[in-house]
């Protein structure tokens, strides 16, 4: 194990957006238990020190590799585009268009006759719009050349609104029942 | 984090939400959003004949910060020319909120909505 391996390499995955999640938690489980600390109690502050370095490292991986924006915003990343951080990236106003009549739709719900189908639905459209995008990344990815990382990058902002109006649509959910 | 008071009077009492007929020509409509944090902001400008924006609305779906910032805009900008409009800077917006650093991109995206607003409404005039 070296934590200057990227979390596919330390993993034992191959760099790709569709891993196979079984195998991903298999791993995880494998790579836990030989770090696990009462392995190390009788070794030296140093070593302790360093299997710390090792979970912290295995635990933000796992969680990267698990979800699937997260995944595909690490695999541009290691391309060299953070899209999670970039300040403004200039975006279809169709789609903009698009999300402000979700929102609003959102903000109505409570509203609705019945509220808990009208988010059940919107969360539907969510995932809905969702797979076509992820099917885009992903064939995008593979292909090395500029033109298809940016094409890449912009489905993954796009997955990143919808993924914000997902959390929106749980946070209503909670907040209603 | 702490907002300053400025932006919680803005968050609390927005001035000016609401829609304008996108279709209407003498309506110029500005759409932005920030990818990062998924905020979305919809800013429209109503202008006179003379090119002197008369009236100016928002929706902002976002944090307090963006609410604020675009709230404050269609504040600033009735009664400016479009040249005027398009000349506000985020650094005004963010200087006037009392904006922390992380909240700067926040008066980007108001910027980058006022921009837009008048841009459509050039298109659509044909000049």
């Amino acid at each position: 194990m070296d934590i200057k391996q990227n979390f596919f390499e330390f993993y034992g995955l191959p760099e790709v957006f569709d891993i196979d999640l079984g195998l991903l938690s298999q791993r995880h489980l494998e790579l836990q238990k030989k770090l696990h600390p009462d392995r190390f109690a009788h070794l030296s502050d140093q070593e302790r020190r360093l299997s710390a370095q090792y979970t912290a490292y295995l635990n933000e991986g796992y969680a990267t590799l698990r979800a699937s924006l997260l995944r595909a915003q690490y695999l541009l990343k290691l391309q060299g585009i953070d899209t999670h951080n970039e300040s403004s990236a200039p975006m279809d106003p169709a789609f903009l268009m698009q999300q402000m009549e979700l929102r609003e739709r959102l903000e109505d719900a409570p509203q609705h006759a019945d509220p808990e189908a009208e988010l059940a639905a919107l969360g539907e459209d969510v995932e809905q719009m969702m797979a076509p995008l992820q099917a885009e990344f992903c064939s995008q990815i593979t292909v090395p050349a500029e033109a298809s990382l940016h094409a890449a990058a912009a489905a993954v902002r796009k997955m990143q609104f919808l993924d914000k109006l997902r959390r929106e649509i749980e946070r209503l959910e909670d907040d209603l029942y | 984090m702490a907002y300053s008071e400025k932006v919680i009077d803005h968050y609390e009492n927005p001035r000016n939400v609401g829609k304008m007929d996108a279709a209407d020509h003498s309506v110029g409509t500005g759409m932005v959003g920030a990818p990062a944090c998924g905020d979305v902001m919809r800013l429209q400008i109503k202008v006179s004949d003379t090119g002197v924006i008369e009236d100016a609305k928002f929706k902002t779906y976002g944090c307090g910060s963006a609410i604020a910032s675009s709230s404050l805009v269609t504040e600033w900008v009735k009664g400016m020319t479009l040249d005027q409009a398009a000349e506000l800077k985020n650094t005004q917006i963010a200087d006037e909120l009392a904006l922390p650093p992380v909240k700067i991109h926040c008066s980007v995206l108001a910027e980058d909505a006022i921009k837009a607003a008048v841009a459509d409404y050039k298109q659509k005039q044909g000049r």
